[in-house]
């Protein structure tokens, strides 16, 4: 068996507010293969957030052990941290997170510029091959304001492409976009799970989970269901709903 | 993340706020073009001086009336009538070292001639003058043995006295009178242009210094007794032998202080060179000032950017970025601002140093070192001053930063 992209044992992470303790995450235990697709849900302040920015590195865990690809990460530093951040993950948020007034181009090579063990290729022809891999070939220097909300997210796809991570993590990467837009911005995460992907999606609305294989549903900090999924193809819906635009 | 790639950077970040970097570099552009252009016009005034000097003579020693409080300071000429013409005399009989040696005897009058009249200063020389103080006639001729032996009654017209009684016209042959007498003039000299100090060299008129004792009434002293070494190296030796026919000719017992001065050109031109050095060091002060305000302009504006670009902070450590990385960019950003702020001082300070100079007609030298030390320090207040608020960015949590709106 292939070692997990992420392993969370009885993970905790406390917060202490005006003096009283928090418990955003109170025993989190999770296991995702290589190639998942995952969506977890839960209403605000179930924990969502903290979950996610501890598989993120972004923040580490109180209590308990994360390993990442095999590594644990309570051990690294703030510096180590970074460098996971940047050649294991990906990114992608709920409100885009663009740089404003850089090019898409630009965008999607920034992750490029602070990794530091790609010698020989050209940051900005692997930006280019990680735009026209999301169909924005045409777009390439266009600002963010020039691009409309269901390609500004696919530039933040491309961006956290680019570094070919581990983990693709998504936050509510369709709250800001309309129903159509939304199958789109899924038909192009499944054809990226499709190709062996991992991804996190974390969202609050089931019709989006209804996409993935498998969904975690939080709650008070702690895993509350662990469901298989029967996948939704998003192709389709997107062929349905392009049929009923029409008619 | 290479350096190249951090100054490209920070230069597209500065393109994005065209107008709000231009207006926070002004402060250092007229910091540094401010230091460029009075380090450039202190540095001529001191060349020209350096000039004047040399063209003085290096073997010359000047005698005044008066006690010194300090090198190059005397009591005020006249203040002490103490040089007489008999010291001159004896100066000329005893000394060894200094073959050349005349009297400039001082007189104030008005110059008239036909319709116009001018107040000149009138010098009474022997006709070594000319060879001691370096001074050639550009039509006519000198002064000679024959005008100081019968006093006679010539004059040479220095450039500007010239100009303003006889216009553009050769003056010599012509006649003008002072104090009633009338002189002819035999000569006209070359332009000496301004003294260090701004006085008019070439307004004056000289006359031979018996004409102006036996001829000329009113109030007259020796304001100088100008000596010529016979050599550079003799100069010291000329001081001290004059120092001791002076004394003794007024009578000076061994304790009493000299009644008089004798100096050479270096004191003459450390005095003027401490002077110039001075005021050089003034106007870099101010000038420095100029720039630590630019420098705070630019820190102030780096504040309130790291604020801005909060969200962008959050999005780049998200992205991999370590906290030096943060540090770094902002860092540079500041640095390329006021260095780009130094480039076009230095820019502006050498064509306002130009305009100065065309419009003043002073010397104004830019120097290498001043342009390189005044975008070094350019650089250093980017350094200063870009360090606080690049290590308030980088300090920000990724988690917060990213949650920012």
């Amino acid at each position: 068996m292939s070692v997990p992209v992420v392993a969370l044992v009885d993970v905790g992470r406390r917060f202490e507010v005006g003096g009283a303790v928090v418990n955003a995450l109170a025993g989190v235990d999770l296991v995702i293969s290589p190639g998942e697709m995952v969506a977890i849900l839960g209403t605000s302040g179930s924990g969502k957030s903290t979950l996610l920015n501890v598989l993120g590195c972004l923040d580490r865990p109180s209590s308990g052990e994360y390993r990442l690809d095999g590594e644990d990460v309570a051990t690294l530093d703030d510096d180590a941290l970074a460098g996971l951040r940047n050649a294991r993950l990906g990114f992608v948020f709920q409100s885009f997170n663009l740089l404003p007034r850089t090019s898409a181009l630009d965008n999607v090579a920034l992750p490029l510029f602070y990794g530091r063990h790609r010698p020989g290729s050209d940051p900005l022809v692997q930006a280019r091959i990680a735009l026209e891999r999301v169909g924005l070939g045409d777009r390439l220097h266009h600002h963010p304001n020039q691009l409309s909300g269901g390609q500004q997210q696919r530039v933040a796809i491309a961006r956290a492409l680019v570094t070919e991570p581990s983990l693709l993590l998504a936050d509510e990467p369709t709250g800001n976009l309309d129903s159509h837009t939304t199958v789109e911005v899924m038909v192009l995460l499944q054809s990226l799970h499709a190709e062996g992907k991992t991804i996190i999606l974390v969202t609050h609305e089931r019709d989006v989970a209804m996409y993935c294989q498998r969904a975690i549903t939080l709650a008070d900090g702690r895993i509350v269901r662990d469901d298989s999924v029967s996948q939704r193809s998003a192709e389709v819906d997107l062929v349905r709903l392009d049929a009923e635009r029409l008619a | 993340m290479t350096m190249l790639r951090l100054v490209q950077m920070a230069l597209g970040s500065l393109r994005r706020h065209v107008g709000r970097s231009l207006l926070t570099i002004l402060g250092v552009v007229i910091g540094v073009a401010s230091v460029v252009v009075m380090v450039a016009i202190g540095k001529g005034a001191e060349a020209a001086v350096n000039a004047k000097i040399a063209g003085l003579g290096t073997n010359l020693v000047v005698i005044t009336p008066g006690a010194a409080a300090g090198a190059g300071v005397s009591g005020g000429a006249g203040s002490m009538d103490s040089l007489t013409i008999d010291d001159v005399r004896k100066l000329t009989q005893e000394s060894v070292e200094a073959p050349l040696i005349t009297p400039v005897i001082q007189t104030f009058s008005m110059a008239v001639a036909g319709k116009n009249n001018w107040r000149t200063s009138i010098y009474g020389v022997d006709v070594s003058y000319f060879e001691i103080r370096r001074w050639n006639i550009s039509s006519g001729r000198v002064l000679d043995e024959t005008d100081v032996r019968n006093s006679r009654k010539v004059c040479l017209l220095g450039a500007t006295v010239a100009q303003v009684l006889f216009g553009g016209d050769d003056p010599v042959g012509k006649t003008l009178r002072l104090r009633g007498v009338p002189l002819e003039v035999v000569g006209l000299l070359e332009t000496k242009g301004q003294t260090a100090e701004g006085n008019d060299q070439d307004d004056v008129t000289l006359v031979p210094y018996t004409t102006v004792r036996s001829r000329m009434a009113g109030r007259q002293f020796i304001a100088q007794i100008l000596m010529s070494a016979r050599s550079e190296s003799a100069v010291p030796a000329a001081m001290r032998e004059a120092r001791a026919i002076l004394r003794e000719a007024h009578g000076l017992s061994t304790r009493a202080e000299d009644d008089f001065t004798v100096r050479d050109q270096g004191q003459i031109a450390a005095a003027a060179k401490g002077a110039s050095e001075v005021m050089t060091t003034l106007l870099l002060a101010v000038a420095s000032v100029s720039l630590v305000v630019g420098g705070i302009g630019i820190m102030n504006i780096m504040l309130v950017s790291v604020t801005e670009r909060t969200r962008e902070i959050g999005i780049r450590r998200a992205l991999g970025a370590r906290r030096r990385d943060v540090l770094l960019q902002f860092l540079v950003e500041a640095v390329v601002l006021s260095g780009v702020g130094g480039i076009l001082g230095a820019g502006l300070g050498m064509a306002v140093t130009a305009l100065v100079g065309r419009l003043t007609g002073w010397a104004t030298v830019v120097t290498a070192d001043s342009v390189v030390v005044a975008l070094a320090f350019s650089f250093g207040v980017g350094v200063f001053f870009g360090w606080a608020p690049a290590r308030r960015a980088a300090a920000l949590d990724p988690i917060e930063a990213l949650r920012s709106s």
